[in-house]
């Protein structure tokens, strides 16, 4: 390969690096921890979905959640156990908001699937297996970013058509303290190389740069001895670049090493360039080669507090006590508490993470995930917490260090006063968070949090907007169905109303010929009342719908005439006239046994709709639960009252509720049967 | 005299000369913008909840375009009344208290379903058609949609509409404004020592 | 930054901090005027200490009550020594042997109404130290044009004495003042040269006493004025110190330099007609302005490009005020309006960010609904 020429980028500090500590002693594996809890959305994109069930036992590596759309990743179990619970845990997020979590129980074995424990999941040959299929596997074993930010892998290496040239590996380990990727380096430098290879393969990339930063030596001839010893050197280079923080960040390596800037709005693809981080290297061969899925990973535990500072190989899932105990946690007391000789322990401080980017953890009992590169515990000397920050001076430090060419000082201003469209000129959507102005500004001013708290209202302010937009269209929508709707009843009423006064003309004009018939002959002919009566009961087949419905509506009214004398009666103060309503009763009662007379007559004349017109009478029938439906609520909704108000009549309403419960119960019986004939 | 005499007549002839060309370049470069209504209209948070007294946002875009008060929406509150302000040029005043106060958090309406009677009474007061639902079937809120104007909660008979605060959840969640030097000391005030040394 | 319920602290990342605070970059700077004073102390006596001392008991006390008034933690914000920096400032720019009362009236107008109205440290649109001068200066000219102590060697090789100093600064009788002051005050070398070049030409100003009479004896040739040259350089080595210290960055003072020489060069060729290019330079409050003053960055621009423009233009105004204004040192009102012109040149002068084509400049655009909502969307992963 050619000889790399070095870029850089503009700002950056040098933070002290405390990347010793963790690296005198080998990779440590953790003991396997009594229970895990495995979140099932560690990765940016969908949570999966759950697939096993509570009390179902597990293997090392089996399945426990799929991905659920294109960005996800799958989730395993880590160790081999029971679940004991699929809940809502808190998840390890600054917010310490709650997510899906599965809890295994382990049994102590870690016996692996079957399958991957035989070795019949091992293929020699990957390098000549088709790409898609690859792939596959990698969404299989549920292969996300180890980097930090736990992007799906398998989404990042679909790029196959997009032109990439380079890939880039990012082996920086920018971050202070943090040395996982260092000691995997050194320990298991050819389970990277082999991985590179598969994902040159898969982006169809021409070469790989592996950048590092200078201060990982060991690491450096490791990677440098592998490449030799499988004869790689042709496509792949070990370029080591000056330590300065944050190099490590995707955007600032890919400037460094190939002198290109990712734009703005695109990812490093847009440029031809692939970006992984060096760990998850090493996990996709361990996919690719053996088929072991993601469920370990290596976690540095470092910081004043701990006794042992080390490199350890943990499960995913481990709650981060265990991960301390091995290491040895060493509570601190803080200066208050020394001052005062208080009895209680000091508010611990753990990071998950690094000191620059990491975030604090509300307790020991959150998992590891996939992206979890680091545990810290400072001691208050080491990493002492910011003290009350004073007024900003615009003294520019900021901007001396910030790794993209912001205005910190100008994007804190806008921030803390509200101007989030000041911000976004001043490309706040840019700020990749990564500490460094915090990190020099003398005033101690938490300017990232001003940052994300400033990108957050951003957004929310935009959500908000384009839902507003959505609902003035809605509203529009609306306003303009209403207005048709509007428009549709008046030519209607208006067609109706001339059909009428047609209709009353007709009346007129046929009372008229009646009264001069009549005139003209005093004798009735009684057949031809009866012909008028045959030709009606032709035409009630038709009608039969509009007769029940008219049926319906006086039982309606009926009812209600009745409920109003039972509340009239129930209420003794009332003045209403009882006897009007009970006339209107007696009339209504009347008029009901008319039309159901009527009604009945109709449909024994009429041939029997239900074999006859199926859909109709069905129609019928569906309507008629409605109604019932309906009018159960309506009496429901009486009870309710009667029950809040203590109405005497509520036992007679009730026994209507149970009644009408019957009806409807009939009617749906009636329907099912229906159906049944139909079928 | 005849100095008076010329000073005016230079005078007059420069301001038809300048006259000229502000007439000409208002005409030639005139500004293709929305119209005043409309500008209101965008600013305004599209709530259609009807607190400012008038059937929807874009009647009230109308009335305040006509001149009537801009402090008479809730759910824009301070920053709509600014936005307003600064669009029309006039001095923004405080929310107008009649309309009602200014809500901390925004809401959706949820339908507890289960007491649903399928009345439709709320659909109809959807200003936005955000509610789903027929006759005598169960009704449900496309809480995406619900802009958490509250006017279907008063039509319900059952009551079986509540107002919820919208969830946080990890893909809305962010960090709040850092506390200022002002806020620090008055947790100190308040709180005892101990807290005011954990806030830092 | 909420306490939780678990008993874990929760703070905002980053937690490792570089430990630079405030209040040491405030005391690094006025660390760095010792040099300066000291050349001042030795060339014209006591009264510029004498002035730093009471600026600096006046500023603490204005801004302690200020503080209390206005409900702020006293103690906490006391501590970060900006008040002290201003009095320094002030008591360095004021003339040695100025009446105590100009002193007093110039710091604290300048705490009170330069910086705490204003919302006070960070909030201050202008140069707190220069508004309370150029108040004193417009209010008190005399006072401010004719007590600039002379150097030693015009005085029968001595300084005036501290307890006169003393008693020029706070005599009440203006008879003691007058008659001390005239024996050991006069103008300034700029304001000399100006005033003499309307009917000598250059060789018959160096003849003067106050350019001729420098340490080493002093000919025409020398193009500099007796000991200012001197405070100049010291005033350099400390701004220099501030800059490898990297408290500011090259870009005001060395615009500002390069755009005063320039002018003083194009226009200075002719020394009958205007000063020359080396009394722009070396003496007055030139070094002292470009490093100590117009650096303050609480009212500068803070865009790269834009400091190089804010010195440029400050440079430009101190020529232009020195040749063709009424006063003979001009740096005050130079960073003023340049003070005027930071935010503007601000918005003008954005950086090109990482990943951008072009710089965003200007003023945001009002947002039009219907084309923003497309625009911005984060495209970013990882």
């Amino acid at each position: 390969m050619q000889p790399i020429s070095l870029h850089t980028f503009e700002g950056g500090i040098h933070p002290p690096e405390n990347k010793h500590q963790s690296t005198q002693t080998p990779i440590a594996s953790l003991p396997i921890p009594p229970q895990l809890i495995v979140p099932v959305g560690q990765h940016i994109g969908a949570p999966a979905e759950v697939i096993i069930k509570v009390g179902d036992k597990v293997a090392k590596g089996q399945l426990i959640a799929k991905p659920k759309g294109f960005i996800s990743a799958a989730v395993h179990a880590p160790t081999s156990g029971t679940i004991t619970a699929i809940e809502l845990r808190e998840l390890p997020h600054s917010s310490r908001l709650e997510g899906l979590c599965v809890i295994i129980d382990s049994d102590g074995e870690d016996r692996w699937l079957d399958e991957i424990a035989n070795g019949s999941h091992n293929i020699e040959n990957y390098l000549e297996t088709e790409n898609t299929w690859l792939i596959q596997r990698i969404r299989d074993c549920g292969i996300t970013g180890l980097g930090g930010a736990g992007f799906p892998t398998s989404v990042k290496m679909s790029v196959e058509n997009r032109g990439i040239e380079t890939l880039v590996i990012n082996a920086a380990e920018c971050e202070p303290y943090i040395t996982a990727d260092d000691s995997l380096m050194r320990e298991r430098a050819l389970d990277v190389i082999y991985g590179i290879q598969i994902m040159l393969k898969l982006t169809a990339a021409k070469d790989c740069l592996i950048g590092i930063e200078d201060n990982k030596p060991e690491a450096i001839s490791a990677l440098k001895a592998a490449l030799k010893s499988i004869h790689a050197e042709q496509r792949i280079a070990v370029v080591t670049i000056p330590t300065k923080y944050p190099s490590g960040g995707e955007r600032q390596l890919i400037k460094i090493l190939t002198g290109k800037e990712v734009p703005s709005d695109g990812i490093p693809a847009d440029i031809g360039i692939v970006c992984q981080n060096v760990g998850t290297c090493a996990a996709v061969y361990q996919a690719i080669a053996f088929g072991k899925p993601l469920v370990s990973r290596i976690t540095t535990i470092t910081g004043e507090s701990i006794n042992n500072p080390q490199n350890v190989e943990v499960l995913i899932g481990t709650p981060i006590k265990h991960l301390l105990e091995f290491a040895g946690f060493k509570q601190e007391k803080s200066l208050f508490q020394k001052l005062i000789n208080s009895k209680v322990p000091a508010k611990p401080r753990i990071i998950m993470g690094g000191p620059m980017m990491g975030f604090t953890l509300s307790s020991d009992e959150l998992p590891i995930l996939k992206s979890s590169n680091c545990i810290l515990a400072p001691s208050q000397k080491e990493l002492p917490a910011n003290d009350v920050a004073s007024a900003c001076i615009r003294c520019g430090l900021c901007t001396e260090a910030c790794p993209v060419e912001l205005l910190p000082q100008q994007l804190y201003w806008f921030s803390k006063a509200g101007e989030f469209d000041k911000a976004e000129q001043h490309n706040i959507a840019d700020c990749i968070e990564c500490g460094a102005c915090s990190y020099v500004c003398p005033s101690q001013i938490p300017l990232v949090q001003y940052y994300r708290y400033a990108k957050g209202e951003i957004k929310e302010e935009r959500v908000a907007q384009e839902k507003s937009n959505r609902s003035k269209i809605r509203y529009e929508a609306r306003q303009d169905r209403l207005d048709r709707e509007a428009a549709e009843k008046e030519a209607k009423r208006q067609a109706r109303a001339a059909a009428a006064e047609k209709a009353q003309a007709a009346k007129k004009a046929q009372a008229a010929k009646a009264a001069l018939a009549e005139a003209s002959s005093s004798v009735i002919d009684s057949s031809k009342v009866d012909g008028t009566a045959v030709e009606v009961k032709q035409a009630e087949p038709v009608n039969l719908e509009d007769l029940q419905q008219k049926l319906d509506a006086a039982q309606a009214g009926l009812k209600k005439s009745m409920d109003k004398i039972a509340e009239i009666k129930a209420d003794e103060s009332s003045t209403q006239d009882l006897a009007v309503f009970e006339k209107a009763v007696a009339n209504r009662r009347d008029k009901v046994k008319a039309l159901a007379l009527q009604l009945a007559e109709a449909k024994k004349s009429a041939p029997p709709a239900q074999q006859d017109m199926s859909a109709d009478g069905r129609a019928s029938l569906e309507k008629k639960i409605r109604a019932q439906q309906d009018r159960l609520a309506k009496t429901q909704e009486r009870v309710d009252l009667a029950k809040e108000q203590g109405l005497e009549s509520l036992p007679a309403l009730q026994k209507g509720l149970d009644k009408q419960m019957q009806k409807l119960k009939e009617l749906k019986d009636e329907l099912a049967q229906f159906e049944q004939a139909a079928l | 005299m005849s100095s008076i005499l010329i000073a005016v007549v230079l005078l007059a002839t420069l301001a038809i000369i300048f006259g000229a060309i502000l007439g000409f370049a208002a005409v030639r470069f005139k500004v293709e913008g929305n119209p005043i209504v409309d500008q209101i209209d965008d600013l305004l948070p599209q709530t259609q909840c009807g607190q400012c007294s008038y059937p929807g946002c874009k009647p009230y875009a109308e009335a305040i375009a006509a001149g009537e008060k801009i402090n008479k929406c809730p759910p824009g509150g301070e920053s709509t009344i600014i936005a307003l302000a600064d669009l029309l040029g006039v001095e923004p005043e405080p929310l107008d208290a009649e309309h009602g106060a200014e809500k901390d958090v925004p809401m959706v309406a949820i339908i507890r379903e289960d007491e649903c009677i399928g009345c439709t009474k709320c659909i109809q007061a959807c200003p936005i058609d955000a509610i789903m639902g027929a006759a005598k079937q169960m009704h449900t809120v496309i809480t995406d949609e619900c802009t958490g104007c509250d006017l279907c909660v008063e039509p319900c008979p059952v009551d079986c509409i509540d107002m919820v605060p919208i969830e946080t959840t990890l893909q809305n969640w962010h960090w709040d404004k850092p506390k200022n030097l002002i806020e620090m000391i008055n947790i100190a005030d308040t709180a005892d020592q101990n807290v005011y040394k954990e806030v830092h | 930054m909420a306490i939780n319920s678990a008993g874990f602290v929760n703070i905002t990342s980053p937690h490792a901090h570089g430990g630079n605070t405030t209040s040491r970059i405030m005391m690094t700077v006025i660390l760095a005027t010792i040099p300066g004073v000291a050349a001042l102390t030795y060339f014209f006596g006591w009264g510029t200490l004498i002035n730093i001392v009471l600026a600096s008991v006046t500023a603490l006390s204005c801004e302690a009550l200020i503080l209390k008034m206005r409900k702020r933690p006293v103690g906490f914000i006391l501590k970060d020594n900006s008040a002290l920096l201003t009095a320094v400032l002030l008591g360095i720019a004021l003339p040695p042997l100025a009446p105590w009362w100009v002193t007093v009236v110039a710091v604290s107008f300048s705490m009170v109404f330069a910086k705490h109205l204003y919302g006070g440290l960070g909030n201050n649109p202008f140069n707190p130290a220069m508004v309370g001068y150029a108040l004193v200066l417009i209010s008190f000219p005399v006072q401010m044009t004719t007590t600039w102590a002379v150097p030693f060697f015009l005085s029968d090789g001595q300084t005036i004495s501290f307890s006169d100093s003393l008693n020029v600064i706070f005599s009440n009788s203006a008879a003691v003042a007058t008659t001390l002051s005239d024996a050991y005050s006069g103008a300034t070398p700029l304001d000399t040269y100006k005033h003499l070049a309307s009917n000598q030409t250059a060789l018959e100003i160096m003849q003067q006493p106050l350019f001729a009479n420098d340490t080493q004896g002093g000919s025409a040739s020398n193009w500099f004025a007796g000991g200012w040259e001197f405070v100049n350089i010291a005033f350099l080595i400390g701004g220099l110190a501030l800059l490898a210290l990297r408290i500011f960055t090259w870009h005001i003072p060395l615009s500002l330099l390069a755009a005063l020489g320039t002018c003083s060069l194009v226009f200075g060729w002719d020394a009958d007609m205007y000063v020359p290019w080396s009394l722009h330079i070396f003496t007055g409050a030139t070094m002292m302005g470009a490093f100590f003053i117009a650096t303050d960055p609480v009212s500068a621009s803070t865009t790269p490009l834009g400091k190089i423009i804010y010195g440029a233009g400050i440079g430009i105004l101190i020529f232009v005020i020195r040749t063709w204004g009424a006063y003979p040192d001009a740096v005050a009102f130079a960073v003023l309006l340049m003070n005027f012109a930071a935010p503007f040149i601000d918005t003008y002068t954005q950086p090109r960010t990482y990943g951008h084509v072009k710089a965003k400049r200007g003023m945001p655009a009002k947002p039009d609904a219907n084309k923003d909502a497309d625009k911005n969307v984060d495209h970013k992963e990882g």
